[in-house]
């Protein structure tokens, strides 16, 4: 299990902040993919991916328990 | 304890200047800079009737905190604090306050600056635009829109 959290555009796409996902072995890019399958009315190709509060590159190995945030281009300041 | 003041924090209450730029002083500073970035009410002929910021809180505060480490490096004997605020804005309230103090006042002018430029590359933080016949996240570009009546 995963855990998946989602912000600004994107939760509201997805209608929710987080969610779990069962999980066993792969990387970030994994993640992406299975999310843009899932929401495919949300354009990812901005979004960076964070693993437990780092970003990372996609070829980053994800494994259970992980926190992956999807993240927009931000806009704070 | 309750008053004691985070010194990278995204919070969902007001926000003031004052009790940073008292944090970041010391009696090797000679200057203190403090930022305010406030509530713009139009943007691009577009009337904002308020904003709202949200936050990946946990890991916007540990990147403010980097921002903080990074300008204590290139700057050093300087001091940063810097707090975002979430939530409901209306126009003119405060979004963000940097306050840096370094011996002299050249350091904190351009840490100052240096550290509202990384906000807004590297700290998961979005706003939305919220006007009178919509609404739209900013930075989003992956978020695109139909345009309707642009002459408008």
């Amino acid at each position: 299990m995963i855990h998946l959290h989602y912000f600004a555009g994107l939760k509201e796409a997805a209608g929710k902040a987080e969610e779990d996902l069962s999980w066993q072995d792969g990387t970030a890019d994994d993640v992406l993919q299975w999310a843009k399958q899932t929401y495919p009315a949300f354009d990812f190709t901005a979004v960076q991916l964070a693993v437990n509060e780092e970003y990372v590159h996609l070829d980053e190995p994800v494994k259970p328990g992980d926190h992956v945030a999807f993240i927009p281009p931000v806009s704070g300041g | 304890m309750g008053t004691e003041l985070k010194p990278f924090h995204v919070t969902e209450g007001p926000i003031e200047a004052a009790p940073y730029m008292e944090y970041v002083t010391h009696p090797g500073a000679g200057a203190v800079t403090a930022f305010a970035g406030t509530v713009r009410e139009w943007t691009n002929g577009k009337r904002t009737m308020y904003l709202k910021y949200e936050a990946y809180v946990p890991m916007a505060e540990k990147k403010l905190a980097q921002i903080g480490d990074e300008i204590m490096e290139k700057w050093p004997g300087s001091r940063v604090a810097i707090v975002h605020r979430v939530g409901e804005l209306a126009i003119s309230d405060i979004a963000v306050v940097i306050a840096v103090s370094s011996p002299h006042r050249k350091a904190a002018y351009e840490a100052n600056e240096y550290a509202i430029e990384q906000i807004k590359k590297v700290v998961p933080i979005w706003k939305k635009e919220m006007w009178e016949d919509g609404e739209e996240w900013i930075g989003d570009q992956s978020y695109k829109p139909e345009k309707e009546s642009e002459n408008e």
